[in-house]
């Protein structure tokens, strides 16, 4: 899981050009959009892509999607259930 | 109230120079412009991370408009609605348009993404501009074969006598591969204290954009 | 003060390839948009709003050589060809303008499979509006505007400016974008897209439905000229930014707002009907309802053709603002086709059937990414 944590963190930077910004920076439990890193809507669409193309995964909804995206952990969570098998 | 108009300030990007109003601001050998802008943005001490999220034709935009209005307290001077840009360039946001194309090229690796789609149109870089400096005027974005001080002169100084645009960022804005090529000045109904770059006139224009940086 | 008049107008689109044609489906309530299967835009089947090639083909061969022509051209020299020949204007003279509207352009020779030997070049928007200006004779040098969803109306707002300012006295305004594999997968990748025909203002609506279309107005200081069915002029109209978002609309409206109330302060007239924007993504429409709120016209009775038509980007403002006229001039308020219950917070009157009654004022509005977005009076003198 952790290992997880820490290449999520490195590929969020990567896709969102987070360039100032260093993985100790992202606090994994912290929010994403608005507070935390405040990134935006085009960031949201752009983790979602990221999910897709990295980890094969599709979001179904946007109540999802939110639950999803809330933190670097809650990403990961999901990746783990879903990558089972 | 048909002018004269005022060019008060410029700022011209080319060749590896940063010129505002006759003095360079920075000078480098770095040949790659997205390399380049980084070293611009860094160098003049800009603090918007937002830059790094930019392709490169509103990375040029805003570096240019960023040195530009220094210390210019626009804001103060009027309000954000009564500020206009007029921006041009020839090849519209075609880098990005490629590098979305070759994102939908491969069928079997079909990820177009979004934050590379959003700049596929050239009035973005209007919209960062506004969005840095809280501008909310008249904006157009024009596509043009060259830079053409006739017609750029026409259409702002239309602007400034029959609308309510009392002041205009205008210039030509150009980034396609390897090359880029930005000058933006600021045209005002007065004139600057103390005296600004020159009268607002085609061959004025045309003279800032040839000088050699 | 010189007026602007509205000469002749044609529109190319999925209801057909005259103004006429495509205003009788409209008044039907007929939508040109619907599911399609090829290969060449989407590897799934899509929705969307597309021009008949076929027919296209066979008017354009009656016109030129059509392999020398990208599908773009053949739709924006039909819909010129048409407007020019009933406005039967002197092109030759410096007295009048060509403005090309689009957002993309020949956006598909950027597909090396199907750029053909027509190459990449085409891509450039100048080269287009220079080819449209070879095609017709035009003396001038063609202006081509590039502002995303507002390219249509401001191109309206930009060339009856020049017209007073006495710069020209003939701007001819064409508009156009096409349905591309291009767009379609970024608006995909932006989630912006419903299946099935977009809903307007709508309760239970998802997204936009793209469309393809070419339009044309030809304007004149020239009152001699103006239709015959009525006389429409194009009045003041501004454009603004929200200075919030490069692809979001402002949550307060705040840009398009700015521009209704300068458009409004420019007149004395009462504004019988606006043309809205209406793309059907959420937050598109529930901006557009708060300015609209917000400049105290809430009670004027509105629509969006985007039902019909779908989102033609470049052409959009052009063919709505070409069936705003005609909704002038036949005095009919053409509902919004894919409207059933109101789904906005701040409720505006939205006209959900065609209604007859006198329209003497049109307001044309739009906005569009990088946070644009423009308003443009119509009135008759």
């Amino acid at each position: 899981m952790e290992q997880l944590i820490a290449k999520l963190k490195d590929e969020i930077i990567e896709v969102l050009n987070l360039t100032e910004i260093t993985p100790e920076h992202i606090e994994e439990n912290a929010p994403l959009f608005v507070d935390g890193l405040g990134l935006d809507s085009i960031d949201a669409l752009e983790l979602i892509v990221l999910l897709e193309k990295k980890y094969g995964l599709k979001l179904g909804t946007a109540e999802e999607g939110k639950k999803v995206l809330y933190s670097v952990r809650s990403m990961a969570e999901f990746i783990r259930e879903n990558n089972k098998g | 109230m048909n002018g004269p108009y005022y060019i008060n300030d410029y700022c011209r990007i080319c060749n590896g120079t940063v010129k505002v109003n006759d003095k360079v601001l920075y000078r480098s050998h770095t040949p790659d412009p997205a390399a380049f802008y980084t070293e611009v943005y860094k160098e003049t001490a800009i603090n918007y991370p937002k830059f790094y999220k930019m392709d490169n034709l509103c990375k040029l935009g805003f570096l240019a408009s960023e040195l530009l209005l220094r210390d210019k307290q626009l804001n103060s001077r009027y309000a954000g609605d009564d500020i206009g840009l007029v921006l041009y360039n020839a090849s519209s946001s075609l880098e990005t348009d490629k590098n979305h194309q070759l994102s939908i090229q491969d069928r079997s690796s079909y990820f177009p993404s979004p934050s590379v789609f959003v700049y596929t149109l050239a009035n973005i870089v209007i919209g960062e501009i506004c969005i840095r400096n809280k501008f909310y005027g008249e904006g157009t974005f024009f596509v043009d074969e060259a830079f053409d001080a006739e017609r750029m002169y026409r259409y702002v100084n239309l602007l400034l006598y029959e609308s309510h645009v009392q002041c205009c960022i205008a210039g030509w804005i150009e980034q396609h591969g390897p090359n880029y090529d930005g000058i933006l000045y600021l045209i005002e109904k007065t004139n600057a204290d103390p005296g600004g770059i020159a009268i607002f006139e085609p061959q004025n224009l045309t003279q800032l954009y040839l000088q050699r940086n | 003060m010189t007026d602007v008049y509205i000469v002749s107008d044609n529109i190319v689109s999925s209801l057909g390839f005259t103004t006429d044609e495509n205003m009788d489906l409209l008044r039907l309530g007929q939508t040109g948009i619907k599911q399609h299967h090829d290969d060449r835009i989407s590897p799934a089947p899509f929705w969307a709003s597309m021009v008949n090639s076929e027919i296209l083909a066979r008017r354009f061969a009656d016109i030129s050589d059509p392999p020398r022509y990208t599908y773009f051209e053949q739709m924006v020299i039909v819909s010129l060809r048409q407007a020019m020949v009933q406005a039967e204007l002197d092109l030759t003279t410096d007295r009048t303008l060509l403005i090309l509207s689009t957002t993309k352009g020949n956006i598909d020779v950027l597909n090396p499979n199907l750029a053909g030997e027509k190459g990449i070049e085409r891509a450039y928007l100048w080269q287009t509006a220079q080819l449209l200006q070879y095609f017709f004779g035009f003396r001038l040098k063609p202006m081509v505007v590039s502002n995303a969803c507002i390219s249509g109306v401001l191109a309206l707002i930009i060339g009856s400016r020049l017209i007073r300012a006495g710069e020209f006295d003939h701007v001819v305004i064409a508009g156009a974008d096409i349905v591309s594999e291009f767009v379609l997968s970024g608006f995909n990748s932006f989630m912006s897209l419903c299946t099935g025909p977009c809903k307007p203002f709508d309760k239970e609506r998802q997204g936009l439905s793209l469309g393809e279309a070419a339009g044309t107005i030809v304007l004149s200081n020239d009152k001699e000229l103006a239709n015959k069915k009525d006389k429409v002029v194009v009045g003041p109209g501004f454009s603004s930014n929200d200075a919030n978002h490069i692809s979001g609309p402002s949550r307060t409206g705040e840009g398009l707002y700015i521009a209704i109330k300068r458009t409004l302060q420019q007149t004395t007239q009462k504004v019988d009907y606006i043309s809205a924007h209406g793309t059907a993504t959420p937050y598109n429409d529930e901006m557009e309802s708060i300015a609209i709120s917000r400049a105290g016209l809430q009670d004027v009775p509105v629509n969006s053709l985007k039902g019909y038509w779908g989102h033609t980007l470049g052409a959009a403002g052009v063919i709505e603002a070409i069936a705003a006229v005609h909704s002038m001039y036949g005095n009919v308020l053409i509902k919004t086709v894919g409207y059933n219950t109101m789904g906005v917070t701040h409720p505006i009157n939205i006209i959900d059937k065609n209604r007859e009654t006198k329209i003497n004022t049109c307001l044309k509005i739009a906005s569009g990414f990088g946070g644009c977005n423009a308003s443009v009076l119509l009135y008759k003198k």
